[in-house]
C-alpha cells in the first residue's frame, strides 16, 4: 500500500466548551517515526489518543491503514488490532500473570492457539528480557519492568503502528534507559511509531520528525536536527529553554 | 512463662483503663458463660419426656430429639425421611468442595448441575419408583437450601447482567437495567413473595397452575438479584479506566474484555459485600413463611405448636439459630479465605 499509514485531516475535538484539538492535519509514513512534545494540556495525548479511537473526535477525518474511523464498531476493532498503544501507568491486567497479560489478545482476538500464543509471548519477553518473569504478576514488577511488559504485550498483536502516550513519564529516573533501549530497537525494526514523550535525548536518537503542538494545534514540526538547534516559533523556543534547561 | 506473663502485661493490662476493661470482660465471659454451661450442660434433661422437662431448670435437650427430625424436614412423610436427608447430604458435600478452591473445576460445576436433579428427584419423587410428594409437603433445611443456592446461583450473574446494564450506553438497556434494579430495591422481599404468589397467578389462564416452591423461588431470584447488580456495580467502578483502554487499545470486544478483563477484577474487590448479600438472602428465605411455604424457621415455629411440647421456644431457637449459624459463618469463612488466597497471589 502506498498511501500514509495514518491520515489526518482538520481534526477537531472539544471537551465540553473546550476546544482540544484545532484543525490538526498529520499524514505519518510507513516506518516513520514521530516524536510530539508540548507543554501540558496542548492536546498531545488527546490526539494519539484519537488515533485508535480511545478519544472521539467531533470534526475532520482521521484514516489509519486505509481505514476512516467512525462509530462502526467493526472497521474500528480491525484498526485498533493493527494499532499499538503503551500508556503512561502502564495499564497491565494485575489478575493475569506477565505470560497470561501477553497471550490474552493473541489468542481471544487473533484467535491464535495456546501454544502459538505463549511461543509468541516468551519471543517478546526475550525481546524486552523479562522472559524470567514470565510467571510472575505485575504488582511484584519495578515500573520499568512492568513498562517494557506493556510494550512487549502491544507487540503480541504485531501491530503495523505503536502509540506511545508518554511512556516514561510515570517512571523512577533509573527506569527511564531500559524502556528507551526497547523503544530504540523497536525503530531500529521499522516500526511505524508515534511518541508523545519529553526524552528529547529519544527524539533527536530516533525520530524522524518532531512535532511541537500548544493549545490544540501543531505549532511546528521539522527534523529533529533542526527541530532543536533552530525552532522557528517563540513558543517552541520558550518550550525547548524550559524543558532543555 | 515468663513469656505468657508478659504477653497478659502486654496486651490485657497495659495502663488502668485496659486492665478495668479485662476485669469487666472477664467478669462477664464467666458469669453469661457459666450460665449457658449450666443450662445446656448441667441442668439440662437429655431422657425423659416432656414432664421430666418442665421439672428441670436446663434445657430440654429430649425436644430436640424428639423434634429434630421434623424441623429439619417439616412435613414429609417418615417413612421415606431417607429421601430428604440424602439430598441435603449431597448439597452440603457439595457446599463442602465449593468453598475448597482445590476442588474448583469443570467436574464441580456438572456436581452442581447433577445434584440439583437428584434433589429435585428425591425431593419430588414420581420417577425411578419414588412415591411423589407434593411440595406442600417439602419444608425445612431441603427448602431453605434449595431456595439460598438455586437463588444464589441465578442471581449472581443476572445481578452482573443488570449492572452491566445500568452502566451501559445504550438507552434501553441502561434505563430497563436502572428501573429494574430501583423498583426491586424500593419494595420488600415480603411483598415481592407476595405478588408472586397472590397477584401473578391471577394473570395466568384459569386452570394453569406453576408450582409455588418454583413462583417464590423465582421471587427471590429476582430480588436479590436487584441487590447483587449494585454490589456488582460497585465493584465496576472501582476498576480504573486505563484498565478498560489497554483492553480496547489490544481490540478486545465489549464482551471479551469484560470477560477477561473487567469482571474477574471488579468481583475480586467486591466479594466481601457479595458474600454480606448472599448472607443476608440465605437468611431472608425465611420469608417465604407468608405465602405458607414451611422452611426450616416455620417448622421451628410449627414444632412448638406440639400440646405437648409447648413452651420450649428457647431450646428449639437455639437449635436452629445453631443451623443458621453453621452456614451463615461457613459463608463467611469462605470469603476470608478467598480473599486472603487472592491477595497472597497477587502481592500488592
Amino acid at each position: 500500500m502506498s498511501g500514509p499509514m495514518i491520515k489526518i485531516q482538520n481534526l477537531n475535538k472539544w471537551y465540553g466548551d473546550f476546544h482540544v484539538l484545532k484543525d490538526v492535519n498529520l499524514d505519518v509514513q510507513k516506518s516513520e517515526k514521530i516524536v510530539i512534545c508540548g507543554p501540558s494540556g496542548s492536546g498531545k495525548s488527546t490526539l494519539i489518543r484519537c488515533m485508535n479511537r480511545l478519544e472521539i473526535h467531533q470534526k475532520g477525518s482521521l484514516i489509519v491503514d486505509g481505514i476512516e474511523l467512525t462509530d462502526d464498531v467493526k472497521n474500528l476493532e480491525i484498526v485498533r488490532r493493527e494499532v499499538g498503544m503503551v500508556f503512561q501507568h502502564f495499564n497491565l491486567f494485575p489478575h493475569l500473570t506477565i505470560l497470561e497479560n501477553l497471550t490474552l489478545a493473541p489468542r481471544w482476538v487473533r484467535k491464535m492457539s495456546k501454544k502459538d500464543a505463549v511461543e509468541l509471548a516468551m519471543h517478546y519477553l526475550e525481546r524486552v528480557q523479562i522472559s524470567e518473569q514470565a510467571h510472575k504478576y505485575p504488582g511484584q514488577l519495578s515500573g520499568g519492568q512492568q513498562q517494557r511488559v506493556a510494550i512487549a504485550r502491544s507487540l503480541c498483536m504485531k501491530p503495523k503502528i505503536m502509540l506511545f502516550d508518554e511512556p516514561t513519564s510515570a517512571l523512577d529516573p533509573e527506569m527511564v534507559k531500559e524502556v528507551l533501549d526497547v523503544m530504540v530497537s523497536l525503530a531500529d525494526d521499522g516500526m511505524t511509531m508515534l511518541c508523545v514523550t519529553h526524552e528529547m535525548g529519544f527524539a533527536k536518537s530516533v525520530a524522524d520528525r518532531v512535532i511541537f503542538m500548544d493549545a490544540g494545534t501543531i505549532v511546528e514540526e521539522n527534523n529533529p536536527e533542526d527541530f532543536f538547534s533552530n525552532p522557528q516559533h517563540e513558543r517552541t523556543k520558550e518550550f525547548l529553554g524550559q524543558i532543555l534547561h | 512463662m515468663s513469656n505468657s506473663i508478659d504477653w497478659f502485661k502486654k496486651n490485657l493490662f497495659n495502663g488502668w483503663l485496659n486492665s478495668v476493661l479485662t476485669v469487666v470482660c472477664f467478669y462477664l465471659v464467666i458469669k453469661f458463660g457459666a450460665g449457658v454451661i449450666q443450662w445446656l450442660f448441667i441442668d439440662s434433661v437429655w431422657e425423659g419426656t416432656s414432664q421430666t422437662c418442665r421439672q428441670a431448670d436446663g434445657a430440654c435437650l429430649v425436644f430436640i430429639k424428639e423434634k429434630f427430625l421434623f424441623i429439619l424436614f417439616g412435613f414429609y412423610p417418615r417413612e421415606i425421611i431417607w429421601r430428604p436427608i440424602t439430598g441435603v447430604f449431597i448439597f452440603c458435600l457439595l457446599l463442602f468442595l465449593t468453598m475448597n478452591r482445590k476442588f474448583w473445576s469443570k467436574k464441580l460445576i456438572y456436581g452442581w448441575f447433577l445434584s440439583f436433579i437428584v434433589m429435585a428427584i428425591l425431593l419430588k419423587g414420581g420417577v425411578l419408583g419414588f412415591v411423589p410428594v407434593d411440595s406442600d409437603k417439602w419444608g425445612g433445611l431441603p427448602l431453605t437450601l434449595i431456595l439460598a443456592t438455586v437463588g444464589l446461583i441465578f442471581s449472581y450473574p443476572l445481578g452482573i447482567l443488570l449492572a452491566l446494564g445500568r452502566r451501559s450506553e445504550m438507552p434501553i438497556i441502561k434505563s430497563f437495567s436502572v428501573i429494574y434494579i430501583e423498583i426491586i430495591r424500593g419494595v420488600p422481599l415480603i411483598s415481592v413473595l407476595f405478588m408472586s404468589s397472590v397477584v401473578f397467578p391471577l394473570f395466568l389462564p384459569e386452570g394453569m397452575v406453576i408450582n409455588k416452591v418454583f413462583r417464590a423461588q423465582v421471587a427471590i431470584i429476582m430480588f436479590i438479584s436487584a441487590y447483587m447488580a449494585e454490589v456488582v456495580r460497585g465493584g465496576l467502578q472501582a476498576i480504573p479506566k486505563g484498565q478498560y483502554e489497554a483492553a480496547q487499545a489490544l481490540g478486545l470486544g465489549y464482551w471479551q474484555s469484560m470477560v477477561k478483563i473487567i469482571l474477574p477484577q471488579a468481583l475480586r474487590v467486591v466479594i466481601p459485600p457479595t458474600v454480606n448479600t448472599a448472607i443476608g438472602m440465605f437468611k431472608d428465605t425465611s420469608l417465604v413463611i407468608i405465602i405458607a411455604l414451611f422452611d426450616l424457621m416455620y417448622t421451628t415455629k410449627a414444632s412448638l405448636q406440639d400440646p405437648n411440647w409447648l413452651g420450649f421456644t428457647l431450646e428449639a431457637y437455639a437449635f436452629v439459630a445453631c443451623i443458621y449459624f453453621i452456614f451463615c459463618f461457613s459463608m463467611s469463612r469462605f470469603s476470608q479465605r478467598l480473599e486472603a488466597d487472592i491477595k497472597s497471589k497477587q502481592e500488592h
